[in-house]
């Protein structure tokens, strides 16, 4: 068979390759541009070569926002994982209540992050915030602008609020789509319930859980809005995440090109993260 | 072995999914239960097995009363038409699973899962996961499953439905050879006539929540009790229409009429259903006693060696099949011949009158 050979195509992925390009491409490639200049706010620029990635690579500063960072995702991702399967499985499979369970766990994603972030602030105020007052009631000394861990209980706590839901969501999809049969297969064998989730839940919502952890991964490892506004990465630096601290240097203190190195080494610090967990869970598949 | 049911009946929310039902299935036999879907085959293997609670009646192994018995104690095992299997167990895993829920010895199920591994030519793919496997080679899993633990009530919920026409019917040859030699009831429900009647065993015609007849497969499908049996046991559909009974006479239309004996010619006159199955209707003259029909051809449908036309007679939908190819255009008038020596007999209530 004889293959027409032209070169048409190539029209059709123009406009994408255009987008793609406005909106990945060109501002990536202006922060590769600082990250190997060094400019003293004239628009004058030197080549710096990779003085600033060893910079970062150097700096305790950076290594602290890293383990902060990581910390904060990996504690999330430990929470909200087990306990958004623990949810789905709690909810209905059908009836009334299933529209109304799905409705109510969508209600914290519909909300804006900044809101979010306010919300809870106000919340958690120890002086006249509902959750804050209630905590101090009780005897506890709790106040999250002034304390370390204070403030990161109140983190944790918005972020597992504002989307578990997400995990939930997913994990409930994967549930419902598993046919009453294999149940009912179960049953004849003589499985527990422990063993009911063990051996056929888990597996069957193994795909929906991959793409439930990298989701939070991406979003934890990236977020700013929320812990900006309810703690601004106080006290001191006890809370300030990567993204925050990112945003200091590159507009706090105008460092264009420690900050584009920074944005860089983060970039792939999460594509790489990424990657691993992909291929942990994804593992059994391949083989 | 033997699972009798006594006036097991099953209503949801006011609404009836199985009639009161009696069944006698002896032990070591082959039981189809053949009907359309939503006929209350599953719900009525669901309510054997216990997977499901029967409204009223029980349910009885070996004479002993077990409607309370939990599924588990019941020593059952089922088969389903979507392929079943643990995920993320190796195929011997899976065979393996209900022995090692009975605590069976590792020496014992190496034995047993070996054994059945082999009839089923699963031999080969042990060590993989069902999701590697063809769609054919995991329902052997589920069988190999259901038939590893020698349970005393086999149940196939239409486990050849999901398969490709090749396979269906290499695993509908295989499976009288599995359940041979086993000392238990083996219940299989399936919509397909063709199947009933390809296993020799007992058939039961379910229609709407109802068991409309019980008997050796070749006699339910010969001597229907009624029209609806006679319905559930035809593919294609039986052909009906009205005829007039006058002394031994029985008229279709002007023109066409035929005698009959038997206890049919002393019934009183008058209207009768008269029932023929679509391969005694033929294009060819065959069979003793042949009578003409005409018809106006809707569709032909010819598949290999086999044409099957669909036709308008007397303002009734009627089918032929025939061998050979014989392509008519839509429209047209053609000749059907009528084997009436096979031709069945229903009196108003639609029950079958003996010829």
């Amino acid at each position: 068979m004889n293959k027409t050979i032209n070169q048409k195509a190539w029209f059709f992925v123009l406009p994408v390759i255009a987008l793609v390009a406005f909106n990945a491409i060109i501002p990536l490639m202006t922060v590769v541009n600082y990250s190997v200049q060094e400019t003293f706010g004239d628009n004058t620029f030197f080549w710096a070569g990779v003085i600033w990635f060893e910079d970062i690579l150097h700096s305790e500063r950076f290594h602290d926002s890293l383990m902060r960072q990581l910390t904060f995702t990996f504690t999330i991702l430990l929470i909200e994982i087990p306990l958004g399967v623990i949810i789905a499985l709690a909810m209905p499979r059908k009836g009334f209540w299933v529209p109304v369970c799905l409705i109510l766990m969508s209600l914290p994603l519909l909300i804006p992050w900044n809101v979010v972030g306010a919300m809870w602030n106000i919340f958690a105020l120890p002086d006249i915030g509902m959750l804050g007052r209630m905590i101090n009631s009780l005897g506890i000394d709790y106040n999250f602008t002034r304390q370390i861990g204070d403030a990161w209980f109140t983190l944790i706590l918005m972020d597992v609020w504002h989307w578990t839901s997400l995990v939930v969501l997913l994990a409930y999809a994967g549930l419902v789509s598993i046919p009453d049969a294999y149940y009912q297969a179960a049953k004849i064998d003589g499985a527990g319930s422990w063993a009911i989730f063990r051996f056929i839940q888990l597996p069957k919502m193994k795909r929906v859980l991959t793409i439930a952890v990298l989701l939070r991964f991406m979003d934890s490892f990236n977020i700013y809005t929320e812990p900006f506004v309810l703690t601004g990465g106080g006290p001191g630096n006890s809370t300030t995440l990567l993204s925050i601290d990112l945003v200091k240097i590159a507009l706090g203190q105008f460092d264009l090109g420690p900050a584009a190195a920074m944005s860089l080494i983060y970039f792939l610090v999460i594509l790489l993260l990424s990657w691993v967990f992909y291929t942990l869970m994804m593992r059994d598949e391949e083989q | 072995m033997s699972l009798e049911l006594k006036e097991v009946s099953k209503q949801v929310g006011g609404e009836t999914h199985i009639y009161p039902t009696n069944l006698v299935f002896d032990s070591a036999s082959f039981n189809i239960l053949l009907g359309t879907t939503g006929a209350g085959k599953t719900t009525l293997m669901q309510i054997m097995a216990g997977l499901d609670k029967a409204s009223t009646g029980s349910i009885f192994f070996n004479g002993e009363d077990v409607t309370n018995i939990a599924v588990q104690k019941r020593n059952v095992s089922m088969v389903y038409q979507q392929f079943i299997n643990y995920p993320n167990f190796t195929v011997y895993e899976n065979i393996a699973s209900p022995l090692r829920v009975a605590n069976i010895g590792e020496g014992e199920i190496k034995k047993r899962v070996g054994d059945i591994a082999d009839l089923l030519k699963l031999s080969p793919m042990l060590g993989r996961r069902p999701s590697e496997l063809s769609g054919g080679q995991q329902q052997r899993i589920a069988m190999a499953r259901a038939l590893v633990k020698d349970a005393s009530l086999v149940l196939l919920d239409e486990p050849l439905a999901n398969l490709d026409f090749k396979l269906r019917e290499e695993l509908r040859d295989e499976l009288p050879r599995l359940l041979a030699e086993r000392n238990c009831v083996v219940v299989y429900a399936t919509t397909e006539p063709m199947e009933a009647l390809l296993f020799s065993g007992h058939t039961a015609a379910m229609h709407e929540g109802r068991v409309t007849q019980f008997g050796p497969s070749s006699q339910v499908y010969r001597e229907p009790n009624d029209l609806v049996s006679a319905r559930v046991f035809s593919e294609p559909p039986i052909n009906t229409t009205s005829v007039l009974k006058a002394g031994n006479e029985i008229r279709l239309s002007p023109g066409i009429s035929w005698n009959v004996a038997g206890e049919l010619a002393r019934l009183k006159d008058g209207p009768y259903t008269f029932g023929i199955r679509a391969h005694h209707v033929t294009i060819q003259e065959t069979g003793n006693t042949p009578i003409q029909v005409d018809g106006t051809v809707q569709i032909t449908e010819i598949s290999g060696s086999e044409s099957v036309v669909h036709f308008r007679m007397n303002d009734n939908n009627w089918i032929s099949q025939s061998p050979g190819i014989h392509p008519y255009d839509v429209g047209s008038t053609a000749h059907f011949y009528v084997d009436i020596s096979h031709g069945l007999y229903f009196d108003e209530h639609e029950k079958t009158i003996s010829v």
